[in-house]
Formats: structure tokens, sequence, C-alpha cells
């Protein structure tokens, strides 16, 4: 079983196989099912992917009425004006908002790696979609690639905002969703390893400050944030840049940090935007009227 | 290595919006169910940490009532599991407790019916997955990743033996195993992994074993 991001490149050398591979292979070793279950169920998970951006792109609105229709603002600005960011980016934007609002309206979601950071890996996924034309397989062998780097984060880091704030989940499913763009995009399994590290040193010491414990605001727009850095990350390596920290240690870099922040900044909503004025006055409001 | 399988990474599939506040809780609730082994009449859910102070939000209530019903984590149903528990005839209460608790995402549920009731503590760990930390007051960790069975027993020498061996005759390997007693010589009971899921067979005659008062499992 590959333990760092610089084994499952090794492996992938080794063998002359795909990031994906490596991790369907080692699926098969771990779990002993046959190749044929594992693909079914991970392709169950790319239809739920699907539907949940498609219910997302309809409009949709939380219990709380915080999160809800930015989806549909983005798609229809995206559709009718001339956008600055351009149409791949905004598109892929709206798709992880869209996962994220159905989300937090207690929709179907895949958690990738978790619920609150579930729009990074499909908006960047269904974003790209119409650019490289992949095949079926070619979109569940993406997830696999995600799932192979989400891995090595969750064994060597954390995947939770309560352990490693929120650099461990919408960090993490940024950095798992370049890294699996490039490989669609016919890059390197090294390529990979640098996307996910560009990406990931960018997203660094972020906190998880949910106003009144929720995952809406600020999750929702963290994870358009996070889908859009994704994609510039894969470009930046599929143009040859390297990041000069290597992938593991960036890695490691990320779980120092979450071990030195305050519990107060890792999913308790007692700071950052969470102890705003606002913040505050949003969580009052919200639970004074839940309770009646 | 915590995290073995890719699907802990990309999956589970589930009703938002928290793995832990709603996939986690309504894993808990259908540990319960399972555990009571049919549909309660009643349930009472005190809930501590972060589920009292944030459950209605997160529709932490709705999940663990979700899983009273015996739904899964990405059943539709659990958003209108107030009313699918209207019509399977189960009055649910919450009580949001303001002591503190080991584990921030705590909650303690009993349920019942005319014959009996039952009772547990959940914990849910991050990423939907979910432990019972106590039992009809047995502290024991249950993690619900694998078919296991739940023997209450007196508290007798040659109990365990017996349980272990209609397993072996049956082939079922186990996992993980351990024995709880509350006093020494009264009720005890044992928890039992295994790699199998148990047949109704097996559960027969298991409750016919020594010194055994009652068997209950619980399937993944």
């Amino acid at each position: 079983m590959f333990r760092s991001v610089s084994e499952l490149i090794q492996i992938t050398e080794d063998k002359n196989i795909s990031i994906s591979e490596v991790m369907i292979q080692q699926e098969i070793e771990e779990s002993g099912k046959t190749r044929d279950q594992i693909y079914s169920e991970m392709e169950r998970n790319l239809d739920v992917m699907e539907k949940a951006v498609e219910d997302g792109l309809k409009g949709v609105q939380s219990r709380s009425g915080l999160t809800g229709g930015d989806a549909v603002l983005i798609n229809n600005y995206r559709e009718n004006k001339k956008t600055l960011s351009g149409d791949l980016i905004l598109d892929v934007v709206s798709k992880a908002v869209s996962t994220n609002e159905v989300n937090a309206a207690m929709g179907t979601i895949c958690a990738t790696p978790t619920a609150g950071s579930a729009g990074c890996v499909p908006g960047v996924l269904f974003g790209i979609k119409d650019r490289l034309n992949p095949t079926r397989e070619e979109m569940v062998r993406f997830l696999f690639t995600a799932g192979a780097f989400g891995q090595v984060i969750a064994n060597n880091a954390s995947i939770s905002g309560a352990a490693g704030g929120c650099q461990a989940e919408v960090g993490s499913a940024a950095g798992m969703a370049s890294a699996a763009a490039v490989e669609m995009a016919g890059g390197t399994p090294d390529q990979s390893a640098q996307a996910m590290a560009i990406t990931l040193k960018n997203m660094l010491g972020l906190v998880c400050d949910p106003v009144a414990g929720l995952v809406e605001v600020p999750c929702v727009k963290r994870n358009a944030m996070g889908s859009s850095q994704a994609i510039v990350s894969a470009d930046l390596a599929l143009a040859g840049v390297t990041s000069r920290i290597p992938c593991d240690e960036v890695i490691g870099a990320m779980y120092q940090i979450g071990q030195k922040m305050s519990s107060t900044l890792k999913e308790t909503a007692e700071g950052g935007l969470a102890a705003t004025p606002t913040g505050k006055a949003l969580a009052a409001k919200i639970f004074g009227s839940a309770a009646e | 290595m915590k995290f073995r399988s890719v699907f802990d990474i990309i999956g589970p599939v589930m009703i938002g919006p928290s793995s832990s506040h709603t996939a986690g809780a309504a894993r808990i609730g259908k540990m319960a169910r399972q555990l009571f082994g049919r549909q309660p009449k009643w349930a009472k859910v005190y809930l501590y940490g972060s589920f009292a102070k944030t459950y209605q939000g997160h529709g932490t209530d709705v999940a663990i009532i979700g899983g009273l019903l015996d739904y899964d984590t990405f059943d539709d149903r659990i958003k209108d599991a107030f009313h699918f528990a209207k019509e399977a005839g189960m009055e649910v209460e919450f009580i949001e407790e303001e002591g503190s608790s080991d584990h921030p995402n705590t909650a303690r549920i009993k349920i019942g019916d005319d014959e009996g009731d039952f009772e547990l503590v959940g914990i849910s760990i991050g990423g939907g997955k979910a432990e019972i930390t106590e039992l009809n007051g047995f502290e024991l960790r249950l993690s619900g990743g694998s078919p296991a069975i739940l023997v209450m027993h007196n508290d007798r020498y040659g109990a365990i033996a017996s349980v272990t061996k209609v397993l072996a005759e049956k082939e079922i390997n186990v996992g993980h195993m351990e024995v709880v007693r509350k006093e020494q010589g009264k009720d005890a009971m044992m928890v039992i992994e295994t790699d199998q899921v148990i047949p109704d067979e097996v559960m027969q005659r298991l409750s016919t074993c020594d010194h055994i008062l009652q068997v209950v499992t619980i399937a993944e």
C-alpha cells in the first residue's frame, strides 16, 4: 500500500501504469472485491455527483436560508454576459457551488472527501468535461485518481475540519481535483503531484469557521474558490511549472499547521467568520426561529 | 493506516449537509434500530456537545429518526423523517443536554415498545463514521464497520466457549472480540465483530447456549 505521494508516483513509473490504475489495483487487493464491483461502486458515486450538479443548477434553498441560488446566478451570468475569468472556470465554479448548495439543502451528495468539501471534485470533473470529452470510464478513473491523493492526505495529515481546519477539507478536495484533472488532460503522474502540491500550498492555514456551525457559510464559496484554484494549478503543472516544495512535504506542513491551529478555528463555530457580529447575529436568528 | 479504502475518500453517498452531523448521526440511529431488532414505538434522544448546539441546522434530528426507521445515509426520506415516524407510530422526543461529554458529537438514544426497551450511546467521529460507546449500561467500542454479534449473558465460566464453539462450527471468523461485565458474577456482554454476516440459524443456536440471556446482531 502506498504511504506517500512519492511512493505512489514510484509505483506508476515502475509498473508503467496510471495513478487511477494503482488505486484500482490496491482497492482490489485491500477489499477482496473484484475489479467490476469496485468500478460499479465508483460509477454509482459518479452518478450521484452528476445528479447533484444538475439539481443545484435548477436552484435549491437550505433549511436555514443561508445558502442557495448562487449556482443559478453564476451560470446565468456565464451564459449571458462577457465574463472576466472565462467560460470554463465559471462552469467549474457553478458546478462546485451547485453541489454544495444541494448538500446544504439536505439533498443527496457524495462526500469527496467530506460533505462540506463535496463541490470541488465534481465541479472540476463536470466543468472540464466539455473541453476534454472524456469517456465514462475516464470520468470514473478521475475519481480513483482523486481518491489516491486524498488517501495519502488522510493517512499522513487529515481530511477533517475539526482536526485540521478547512485546509484539510477544501484544501484536500481542491488538491485531489487538480491532480485528477492533470491525469484526464494527459499529464504525467508527476505533473499530477505537482498540481496537488501547488493547490495545497495555496490552501495552507485556511481555518474552519462555519457560521452557526452549519456547512454553509463560508463552505459553499470556499468550494467555488477551491475548484477554481484546482483548475489553475492543473494548468500550471501541465505547462511544466513545478513546486519547489515536494508534495509530501506540503502535506506534512499542512498537518503541522493543523496541529498548531486554535480549536476555536476548527469547526467549533467559536472563531473566525462565525465570531463576527454578523456571524453571531445570523446564528441567533437561525436557532431562535428554528427552536420555535 | 486509518484509511485503507478509496471509498473512505470518495464517499459515502449521503443526504447533506454534514458527514459528521448528518450521515454519522443516521448511522448511530440505524445501529440502535438494528440492535433493538424491531421498529420502536417511542424514542428519547439526548444530544450532547456540538450535536446539542447545532442539531436543527444540520438535520441531526431527522437523520437519527431516519436511522431509527432503518433508513440508509443516502435515503431521501430522511428529510421528512418526522412525518414518516408518525406514520410508523413512533413518538420521538429530543432533549438538549447541557453537560459535557467525552466526544463533541454524542447522542444517547433510549428506544422501546410494549415488550422492552434499549439504550445506547453513539459518537460520530467524522467523515460519516460512527461508533457505539455504551450499550444498556455496558461500556464498549463498536464501529458498525463490520457485522457484529452482541451477546448478553451471565458472568459464568463456559459462556464464552459455548458461543465461540458455535461460531467455529459454522466457520465464522472473529475479527475483534471483547467481554465486559458490570460486576463479577452478574450481567455480562460479549461484543464479537465478524467477517461474515451472521445467518438467522446461527443466531438461534447462540440464543440457546448455556448462560446466554439475549443475542442481537448488526450488519453494516
